[in-house]
Formats: structure tokens, sequence, C-alpha cells
């Protein structure tokens, strides 16, 4: 579906993209990984048609700059850094939805359901929403529509553990017809959420993987914590992931979206020195 | 709806809701409160009175200060947009490219002409309920003035965006181009060239190009026919032109030089890196 053939790009003498050769197909979950400046961002932006490249992209056989209209129409784009809109939510859905061809109900829809309260946002300038407001209406803006590319970039950086588990089974519900390029700094962050890893380290692609996973996007494992001693750091934390505690803080339970156990296991590695037991399952 | 019209209306709306529009709106609706109680309407200038005179005024005026204004934000906000991530993200919707930088253009024209217009409507209003008498040929040829000049500088400004890679460069260039014609009006650096008794084909060519003197010259034409009040180089032209030959110029050169700037901006916009 997506083909990347031999893309490089050059700001000011400055090679960015060298060379860059792949092929993503229909099914495919790829986590886009890499430092800050590895390319990530110019690869999207190519396959958004945004930018002159050397090489060829091309989506479903199509060049995005010079089919702009029909490639966008079939992409789901969340940026990392939300635009700073000045126009309503409400403003923003329609144009989007009159300009997708979709209707802004299924838009609205997506937002209720990642817990965005639509009556209270939308004459809210989006600008001025809160940071997981913002990825909330644009994960809707993307998924709220017949797009069969999606294409994240951090996307779940800025959500709460009950939004990112609903945003999980809204991706799992695509898995088999779409294909989806999630971008982030770390692999532990979208490991799960993928069947494919890319890294590209100065432009270049310097790992192209295939990921094992049985836990399901859908799932939730109900896991349980006990530690040697209490720890208010360690309740702090645990209380972010909705966990709680019956006994003073000796053992804690909570469920876990299974795409966020790596993120999780990585909390936990911080308190290594208390834990005296865990249990997923 | 399309997505032209859908683009423009975005724009409208954003900036309706902007600072820069709330005062560019409260100058040009002040200069006609201002004239209106300095008692403009009662004076008389060539055998001018009423609202003419305080039309003859506040196109004057608007000679001055409205290619700044439009200029100015058109460059801040279509650069600082590209700057911020607007067009990364707003482009990645399938919007056609000519859809969003025309539907930009004429969404942006109606925001900057409506206000300058929309306040010399307000004066003729006023005249008419007070039983001062309007004339109506004269209004009309200042709002084609209007709207030559406010496309000129909107198609200039839309050429600077794409031009300029960041807003601070967008606006220096902005202001730059203002002021090189604004020094190149008959009366400052063309009377200055004629002094030095450079090539008078020169001069007239200069002063032809700048939409700013075509603007002038026509506004001042209309109660000044023998050009009493203007430099050389306009006398000149009127003379080549004529009365109506050179109205119909100066209603059609600046709408032309602006279609031609955008067109050119449009092109580089589309075969350069977007965001």
């Amino acid at each position: 579906m997506i083909t990347f053939d031999n893309v490089s790009k050059t700001f000011k003498r400055h090679k960015v993209l060298d060379g860059v050769s792949l092929s993503v197909q229909t099914g495919e979950r790829v986590a886009l990984v890499g430092s800050n400046g590895a390319g990530k961002t110019t690869l999207i932006r190519c396959l958004l048609g945004e930018y002159l490249h050397d090489g060829v992209v091309t989506v479903g056989g199509l060049d995005p700059k010079a089919h702009r209209k029909e490639v966008l129409a079939r992409v789901g784009f969340v940026p990392q850094i939300p635009p700073p809109l000045r126009m309503p939510v409400g403003e923003l859905v329609n144009f989007a939805a009159a300009v997708c061809g979709s209707d802004p109900a299924r838009i609205v829809a997506v937002m209720r359901a990642l817990g965005l309260d639509w009556d209270m946002v939308r004459s809210r300038p989006f600008v001025k929403l809160s940071g997981g407001m913002k990825q909330k209406t644009l994960i809707a803006m993307a998924l709220g529509r017949d797009a069969d590319l999606l294409i994240m970039d951090e996307p779940a950086a800025n959500l709460d553990p009950e939004a990112r588990h609903i945003f999980f089974g809204l991706l799992h519900q695509r898995k088999d017809d779409a294909v989806m390029l999630i971008t982030s700094h770390r692999l532990d962050e979208v490991a799960a959420l993928v069947n494919r890893v890319v890294e590209l380290d100065q432009g270049k692609v310097s790992l192209d993987d295939r990921v094992a996973d049985d836990v399901d996007m859908t799932a939730r494992l109900d896991c349980t914590i006990r530690l040697t001693r209490a720890e208010a750091a360690f309740a702090k934390a645990m209380a972010e992931w909705g966990f709680v505690s019956e006994d003073d803080g000796l053992s804690w339970r909570g469920p876990v979206n299974g795409p966020d156990r790596l993120r999780f296991l990585g909390v936990l590695a911080r308190y290594a020195g208390l834990v005296a037991g865990i249990e997923m399952k | 709806m399309n997505a032209l019209l859908l683009t423009a209306r975005l724009d409208i709306a954003e900036s309706l809701r902007s600072r820069w529009f709330a005062f560019y709106s409260a100058v040009f609706g002040g200069i006609i409160v201002l004239l209106f109680v300095f008692g403009l309407t009662e004076s008389r200038i060539l055998g001018f009175t009423g609202l003419s005179r305080l039309l003859v005024t506040y196109i004057q005026l608007c000679v001055a200060i409205l290619p700044v204004f439009i200029l100015i934000t058109t460059v801040r906000s279509v650069a600082g947009d590209r700057e911020a991530g607007v067009f990364e993200y707003m482009l990645s919707l399938p919007v056609p490219l000519y859809a969003w930088f025309w539907g930009k253009m004429v969404g942006r024209f109606l925001v900057v002409f409506l206000p300058v217009f929309g306040a010399m409507a307000l004066a003729a209003l006023y005249a008419v309920v007070r039983g001062v008498g309007v004339d109506w040929p004269l209004f009309l040829v200042y709002t084609a003035l209007l709207v030559s000049l406010a496309w000129a500088f909107l198609g200039i400004g839309m050429l600077i965006s794409t031009l300029a890679r960041s807003p601070d460069v967008a606006q220096t260039g902005a202001f730059l181009v203002w002021l090189t014609l604004l020094l190149f009006l008959d009366l400052i650096l063309l009377g200055v060239m004629i002094r030095q008794q450079l090539p008078l084909e020169a001069i007239i060519a200069i002063a032809v190009a700048n939409p700013l003197q075509s603007f002038r010259t026509a506004a001042i034409l209309l109660f000044d026919p023998q050009m009493l009040v203007m430099g050389p180089a306009a006398y000149v032209i009127l003379d080549s032109l004529g009365r109506g030959g050179y109205l119909a110029f100066a209603m059609i050169y600046p709408v032309a030089l602006g279609t031609v700037a955008a067109g050119i901006g449009y092109h580089l916009f589309r075969r350069g890196d977007l965001p």
C-alpha cells in the first residue's frame, strides 16, 4: 500500500533522509522510532505530500504530491504538536468533516467515546483546550472517517489510562483493514501497538523487524503488586495508573491496558528495590 | 460547499476572532468618526463640500495606511501559521492546494476590504439621514479604487508570505516593499529624480508601476482634474492617458498586479515544501 523507494530529503545541504526504502502493506502496524532528528517527521511529511524529495513515494500507487486529494482522503493524521488553532472545536470538526466528505457526527461520537464532553468543548477555541483534550480531538478527527492509512505521532502521549484503553480499542477495530504508522522517540511507548518496528538513524533505516505479540490490543491485564514496605512516591505513581491499595500501601491492584504493559513495567523498574512480587493476568 | 469556499469561510472566521481585525476595523471606523467630529463636512476644498470632502480626505488617509495594514497582517498570519504548524496539520486534510491558497486570499480580501468600505458606507448613510448630498458616482469610483488597492497589496502580501520562511522575515520584507512604494510616490523620490533630470520615460514607468501612485492620482483626479495638487509625474501620465483612460487604468492595473503577484506566490507554494 505504501512504498518509499530511495527517498532522500536535504535541507540546506543537511541530508535528513538518506535513501530510505520501505514497503508497508495493509494490516501492518509500524512503529517508526528514532531519536530527535532521525528523520521521522520528515518521512511522514513526504508521505503526506508536504515536502519535495528525491526518490519515489506512493500510496496505493499514487504520488501524494500529485494526487493530494485522493491520497489524503485515505489518511488520518495525528501530529505530535497540536496546531495552535484559534477556531472553536465545533468549527474545526465541521471543516475537517466537510473536506473529508465525512459526517461530523462520526467524529463527535469518537470524541465522546474518548471521554470528551462535546457540549463543553464545541464552542471553545481549540488552542485553549488542555493537551489531552487536543489529543483526543485530533484522534477523533483521524478515526471518525474512512481513513485506511493512520499516521500518528506519539498519539497516546497525553491520554489518561481510560482514554488510552478506548483509543487502543478503536485502533484494534481497524487493525486488519488499515496501515498504521505510529512514531515515537521510545519503542516502549508503542511496541505493544505494532507488529513491525522501523528505526531511523540519521536519515537511514537502521532496523526493520517484526514484533510477535500474544497480548491483544484491547486486552486489560489484572495486575497485583506486592511491596516490601509502603512508599509515598510509589503510591503517587500507582494512583496515576488508577491502582488502589487496601492494606496501607503494601499491595496494589489495578488494570493495565495490554499495549501499556511495557510502559507500566518501565515505571515499576524505578521501584525495583521495593517490589516483592508482581502478578499480571 | 466546495473546498475553496470552506477555506475562505474558515479564514474569515479566524480573522474576525483576531485582535488585529478589531484594531483594523476600529482604525478605519475611527477615522470616519474623527472626520465628522472635526467638521470636515462643513469645510470646503477646491469646491468640494459635504460628504465628498470627507470622502476625499478619507481616501487620502487610506492610501497611507491601508497598504501597510494589509501587508503586515497578511504576512504575519500566513507565515505565522506555517511556522506554528498550522499548515502541517491543515494541509494533511484533503484540501486541494488551489482551494487552500485562493480560499485564504478571497477570505482575507473580504476581511480587509469590508471594514474600509463599511466605514465609508456608514458615512454615506449618515449623510443621507442628515440630508447632506452624497455624490454617488464619486462613492462608486472610490469603492472600485479601494477594491483595486486592497487586492493589489493582498496579492503582494501572499507572495511575500510564500517567499519568506519565517514571520519576522516576511514582516520585514512587507515593510520594505511598502516603504519603497511610498518613497516612489510622485512628491517624494520621483520629484527628486525629475529635479536631477533623469530620463522622463523611466520616471513615468516607475510612477505607472506603483499601485500607490495610481490610486492616489486617480483619487485626486476626481476632484482636481488639472492635477494642481499633484506632482509632475502624475500630470504627465494623465496627459498621456486622459481622464477616463487613467481611471480605468487605476482600477484594472492594481487588480492585475495583485493577481499576478498572488499567482506567482501560488506557483511557488505549490512547487515548494508546504510547512
